[in-house]
């Protein structure tokens, strides 16, 4: 029993157990070990791409993938900066309206794809195209106001124990996890296995690749918005290296590019490894200059593990799959 | 007008990518005179000529069903390396070497990028992402450590900023690939088995097609045009630059798609290619004669390829 289910879960919690593996050696040689304040500095880092990550996740288990999540992340923090400032109620309004103009990038996305039958590598790098014009437009340089007491609250910690920033990501897995194993949650997984046999046992199809996209962009604004939170301002070109990162992320923690196969979690793993291991290069006094080599050749690596099925078939055409 | 029109030897993507890209140019015309002088016209050719060179390239992964995200780095890896070449040996036809050395930048990225995807069955979307990375990498480690010279040969100066009867050469190299590369995949039994591997893989394997080398083969084509493209720009601009490549990746593919090919594989003629280079050189260049700021011209870009991609589908699905 346990075998079987460590064995179905195998992808995700190889990367869980890279991560803690990462997250000792790094606490091990970092100047000041195990603090609070080490650690909250190491989660804050990875948490935007965390976030982002789950948004990617949950399209590629409907067999989708999302070019511009990056771009809609972008562009929420951009409007994060003009509307999240000022009293509370202000504060309050500007993050809801943040959130559901995410929600709006993604409704958009999931109608090209559904409605207008597109497909999703070229529909959402167009729509990506125009959310980074849109992010130029209301913020043409970096800059702006967010709200610093929220600032303070989301990049802190929590009674000194736990970083703030960490309780964001197991919010993000506490809130997707319901879903999950709600109809629409089960319906974006079905569809991602055979688009065909979901279809054919009745279930709302277009319904559910169009939630998984608005989903997507909640998350991503959510990610925009921590970023602004981090930076205290708005960007509009932080996009495309966002986008790749979150594919990498869902890849190394295990989730099927060819969907219906693979877990939130893993995907957060993913994103924690990718900055942990620039934060290790940091320390190690690697010169700078080949961080973004290091960092592909993990990448490289990373992506060839799944070339570890391959020794497994008997038979040539099952690598076709 | 209907009849005669539906007779011409294009598919209907390419016909109304055409007709798109003539009303443009009549409307652009009218509203701009400048538009139609021909010095205007040769400089949007010779801007749409390395974006049709990559292109070109990217049309064979795409119809392979695949797609190559390692054109930027490609591109910069092979003019930086073909320049360090004609700067280390830079006397007269010796330094024509760095020439074939950018060629063998891009034909070994291309092997690499294949060997992931064919032999490996990593999917392309993340493989060539990685090895994008990568090149990345290399580039900016060594750029740190040498200070390579960066000069371009006589003969990618003379292909990549020269002119011939006051038309840019580097069109001239354009129409050179691209009837390479018709002849290639209309002639060739290569061009054939590219269209059935990207059709379905494994009905061609069972044909006896050697699909995995069909796929190396295929990414091979598309390294060789992103390092044509990469050392003409930097004949074009005098050297070699880091990011001289980013802006070729997504127009690549987004001129490829409303061409009409399928990004499933298998389906797409070259003529809708070379359509929509010259669409999207048209736009990009009426957007800049009316002064549109960056923002305008990334939204206008983003909503002509939904428009013009759903048409397509959409009118597939009713016709």
């Amino acid at each position: 029993m346990i075998i079987r289910t460590l064995r179905a879960h195998m992808r995700p919690l190889t990367a869980w157990a890279v991560l803690a593996f990462l997250i000792v050696y790094y606490l091990s040689i970092h100047p000041r070990g195990l603090s609070i304040g080490v650690l909250t500095a190491w989660s804050n880092q990875g948490t935007a791409l965390a976030l982002l990550a789950v948004g990617q996740t949950i399209v590629v288990l409907s067999r989708g993938i999302d070019l511009s999540i990056g771009p809609i992340m972008a562009l929420t923090n951009c409007m994060a900066s003009h509307l999240v400032n000022g009293g509370p109620v202000e504060v309050a309004i500007g993050m809801i309206l943040v959130i559901a103009t995410g929600a709006a990038c993604g409704l958009l996305n999931g109608l090209v794809i559904v409605i207008g039958r597109m497909q999703a590598i070229i529909a959402t790098l167009a729509t990506g195209t125009i959310f980074s014009g849109i992010a130029l437009i209301i913020r043409p340089i970096p800059g702006g106001d967010i709200s610093e007491g929220l600032s303070d609250f989301f990049s802190g910690d929590f009674g000194g124990l736990v970083p703030m920033s960490l309780i964001v990501i197991l919010g993000a897995i506490a809130a997707w996890y319901p879903i999950r194993k709600s109809v629409l949650g089960r319906t974006i997984v079905a569809v991602g296995s055979s688009e065909s046999a979901a279809y054919a046992s009745g279930l709302r199809v277009k319904r559910a690749k169009i939630g998984a996209y608005v989903l997507a962009g909640v998350f991503a604004s959510l990610s925009g918005l921590f970023v602004g939170f981090q930076t205290l301002s708005g960007d509009p070109s932080i996009g495309l290296s966002y986008t790749l990162n979150s594919i990498a992320a869902v890849v190394i923690g295990g989730t099927a590019l060819t969907g219906g196969a693979g877990s939130i979690a893993g995907s957060i793993a993913g994103a924690l490894i990718l900055r942990t291991i620039g934060n290790l290069l940091f320390f190690n006094d690697i010169e700078p200059l080949a961080q973004p080599l290091f960092e592909g050749l993990v990448l490289l690596v990373a992506v060839s593990f799944g070339a570890a099925r391959l020794l497994r078939m008997t038979s040539r055409m099952e690598a076709f799959q | 007008m209907t009849a005669v029109f539906a007779r011409l030897p294009f598919d209907v993507p390419t016909r109304s990518i055409v007709m798109a890209a003539a009303l443009l140019l009549l409307v652009g015309g009218w509203q701009y005179p400048q538009f139609f002088s021909p010095p205007y016209l040769a400089q949007q050719l010779q801007s749409g000529a390395f974006l049709g060179i990559v292109a070109a390239g990217a049309m064979v992964v795409i119809l392979l069903g695949h797609i190559d995200l390692s054109v930027p780095w490609t591109m910069t890896a092979a003019a930086t390396v073909a320049t360090a070449v004609v700067g280390l040996t830079p006397e007269v036809l010796v330094s024509e070497k760095g020439v074939l050395a950018g060629l063998a930048v891009g034909a070994a990225v291309g092997a690499v990028n294949g060997f992931g995807v064919a032999y490996l069955r990593i999917p392309s979307m993340i493989w060539t992402l990685a090895t994008n990375n990568v090149l990345m990498g290399i580039l900016v480690y060594f750029s740190g450590f040498y200070a390579l010279s960066s000069r371009p040969s006589p003969l990618m100066s003379m292909l990549g900023s020269g002119r011939m009867f006051s038309i840019p050469n580097v069109v001239f190299v354009w129409v050179a690939v691209s009837l390479i590369l018709l002849f290639i995949l209309r002639s060739t039994t290569l061009g054939r088995r590219i269209y059935m591997v990207g059709t379905h893989e494994p009905a061609a394997y069972l044909s006896g097609v050697n699909s995995r080398g069909v796929l190396v083969a295929g990414f091979v084509i598309a390294g060789i045009c992103s390092a044509m493209a990469g050392m003409l720009l930097a004949g074009y601009a005098g050297q070699s630059y880091q990011r001289m490549g980013d802006t070729y990746l997504l127009p690549g593919i987004a001129a490829v798609v409303l061409g009409g090919t399928s990004l499933f594989g298998g389906r797409g003629n070259y003529s809708g290619t070379v359509a929509g280079v010259m669409l999207l050189t048209l736009m990009a260049s009426i957007l800049s004669i009316m002064q549109a700021p960056e923002a305008a011209k990334q939204i206008v870009y983003g909503v002509v390829v939904i428009t013009m991609v759903g048409f397509y589908s959409l009118r597939e699905r009713y016709s």
